[in-house]
């Protein structure tokens, strides 16, 4: 009798990613306690935010009425070198990074060659873009030579991880049936891996151009070249409109690049 | 006339050898690999123009130079460095709460089976996404600071910015993915909308949800290691005056640090993201 009344009379959802009971009540408090210190440790200029409002509003007038021409000299400058640095640093980075990556698949070469292409892709991969950027201006002096050696170095990193990745995930069944006719090694690569691998390595180029171009619009903030340059120097002499142009022609190119590698990858594959 | 002779139409010859493609494949594919590096070359041209070749062939002196003044790592800077650790992680931390409580409407609005209206809606939100993702954390951080200052605020901002594109674009496609069944079921039951959303979607969606946002902050810690190199707070301050003042050695800490915090940040979502899926 008394179990019945104790029984539930209405039901609820049963948590779902965190079960157990002593941590419900352990995480929200912990969350509660960081938030406070966090938040704690920002300081806030009142003033200075207020006087932020107005050139925020100048900044959203600036995205809306554009201005292409009193700069378009620069613009178009920052763009070429864009573009071109991000075709030729995606076209080097792949030449580099195919042989590192079948260096780097654990089914087709020893284990120490195996072991020397890994390191070089983490550590191609740890560094970010600008931090390389910072090292390879200082190296190569400013402008679009030092970006162009950024973007094709952190190029391979990526490339080289996931054509490796995928040459270790083929159909061993097809290598094994070339391997059987008595192929070479390169005869191996070229009949058994390269058909398997072609397809996504190709959509991956393209994915990486995008990401190229995008990066390429940040790094000329460290002097790289490259419509970066062009951005800071517009924020930097309060522009806000011509900063406005420039963002839109990133947006627009972008949204191109994106559409076009996406459309070009689904006929590949 | 022998029986053997080929009748009309068919081909005369048949090649003995098997190739890879055919003839006129080949020659496509030659035309293409030469289209490509016609455009190499010409970009190559039009990219160096301005170069110095003289700096670039300075380069291996240089990067020894720098090499040797990096090297021994200034250990006792240590120090100064936890003040502007802590707050990158905050920019982080923060950044990423804020970016995930805005970009969560955003999802709901942009994903086809739960948005308002397909035609007027959608692809507002579609364009915030876009928006948020084709502009670099780092360019977000450059405009903040100029308009709201520098400090930690523009980080946070320009990190929640730039995260709406990315949870936001993830989390559709998860609750486009979702079981219609299963919402089918509850909205039988004759629930409001909202408590379709509640019981039918959230249970669907909230692994997906969790494991984008860890990813995200995980992403985030990176970024926002370096978002001081335009003034918006953290440790990318420090790397700014120490580059600025030539004090390679503080820079070598300095990397070291940042490596370490994104090795470590690295292992915490792996582990988080395992824990959930």
């Amino acid at each position: 009798m008394n179990h019945a009344r104790q029984y539930p009379r209405h039901w609820r959802r049963p948590p779902q990613i965190i079960t157990d009971r002593r941590w419900r009540r352990i995480l929200p408090l912990a969350i509660l306690a960081y938030l406070i210190l966090a938040l704690g440790s920002l300081e806030i200029d009142g003033a200075r935010l207020i006087e932020g409002l107005e050139r925020g509003a100048r900044f959203a007038h600036g995205f809306l009425q554009p201005d292409f021409t009193s700069r378009w000299g620069d613009i178009r400058q920052g763009l070429i070198e864009s573009l071109t640095m991000t075709l030729t640093a995606t076209v080097v980075g792949i030449l580099v990074s195919v042989p590192i990556g079948i260096g780097a698949a654990r089914n087709l070469v020893p284990r120490p060659i195996y072991l020397v292409c890994r390191s070089i892709i983490a550590v191609s991969r740890s560094l970010q873009e600008i931090i390389i950027a910072i090292f390879l201006v200082a190296m190569f002096g400013f402008g679009p030579f030092a970006g162009f050696v950024t973007l094709a170095f952190a190029s391979i990193g990526f490339l080289a991880k996931l054509l490796a990745d995928d040459i270790e995930e083929i159909d061993a069944s097809q290598a094994e049936a070339i391997r059987a006719t008595g192929a070479s090694w390169w005869q191996l690569i070229h009949y058994a891996v390269q058909p398997q691998v072609m397809p996504r390595l190709l959509g991956l180029s393209l994915y990486r151009l995008d990401i190229n171009f995008r990066e390429s619009a940040v790094i000329g903030i460290v002097g790289a070249g490259g419509i970066g340059a062009t951005l800071n120097t517009a924020i930097d002499r309060y522009e806000y409109d011509s900063a406005g142009a420039i963002l839109l022609i990133v947006i627009a190119i972008v949204m191109l690049a994106e559409y076009a590698s996406s459309y070009l990858r689904k006929t590949l594959q | 006339m022998s029986k053997l002779a080929p009748r009309v139409g068919e081909p005369t010859h048949y090649s003995r050898i098997w190739t890879f493609r055919t003839p006129r494949a080949r020659l496509a594919l030659w035309f293409g690999w030469l289209a490509l590096v016609a455009l190499f070359v010409w970009c190559w041209q039009l990219m160096n123009e301005g170069t110095m070749w003289m700096f670039v062939a300075d380069a291996p002196r240089q990067a020894a130079d720098i090499g040797s003044r990096l090297f021994p790592p200034k250990l006792g800077y240590l120090p100064e460095l936890l003040a502007p650790l802590w707050d990158t992680l905050n920019i982080a931390t923060l950044g990423t709460l804020g970016g995930v409580i805005m970009a969560v409407p955003v999802a709901f609005l942009a994903a086809r089976n739960t948005t308002p209206s397909a035609t007027l809606i959608r692809p507002v939100a579609l364009l915030v996404i876009v928006t948020s993702r084709s502009i670099n954390s780092l360019i977000w951080a450059l405009l903040l600071v100029a308009i709201i200052g520098p400090g930690l605020l523009a980080g946070i901002v320009a990190i929640a910015l730039r995260s709406i594109g990315f949870v936001g674009k993830l989390l559709y496609e998860a609750i486009e993915e979702t079981d219609a069944r299963q919402i089918e079921a509850v909205a039988a039951t004759g629930a409001r909308s909202s408590q379709v959303i509640h019981y039918g979607i959230v249970p669907q969606v909230l692994p997906a949800f969790w494991g984008i946002s860890v990813f995200r902050w995980d992403i985030n810690i990176r970024e926002s290691t370096i978002l001081g190199l335009v003034g918006a707070g953290g440790i990318g301050m420090k790397l700014q005056s120490s580059i600025d003042t030539l004090a390679w050695s503080q820079v070598a800490t300095i990397l070291l640090v940042i490596l370490a915090t994104v090795v470590v940040s690295e292992a915490i979502s792996a582990r988080m993201r395992r824990a959930l899926i």
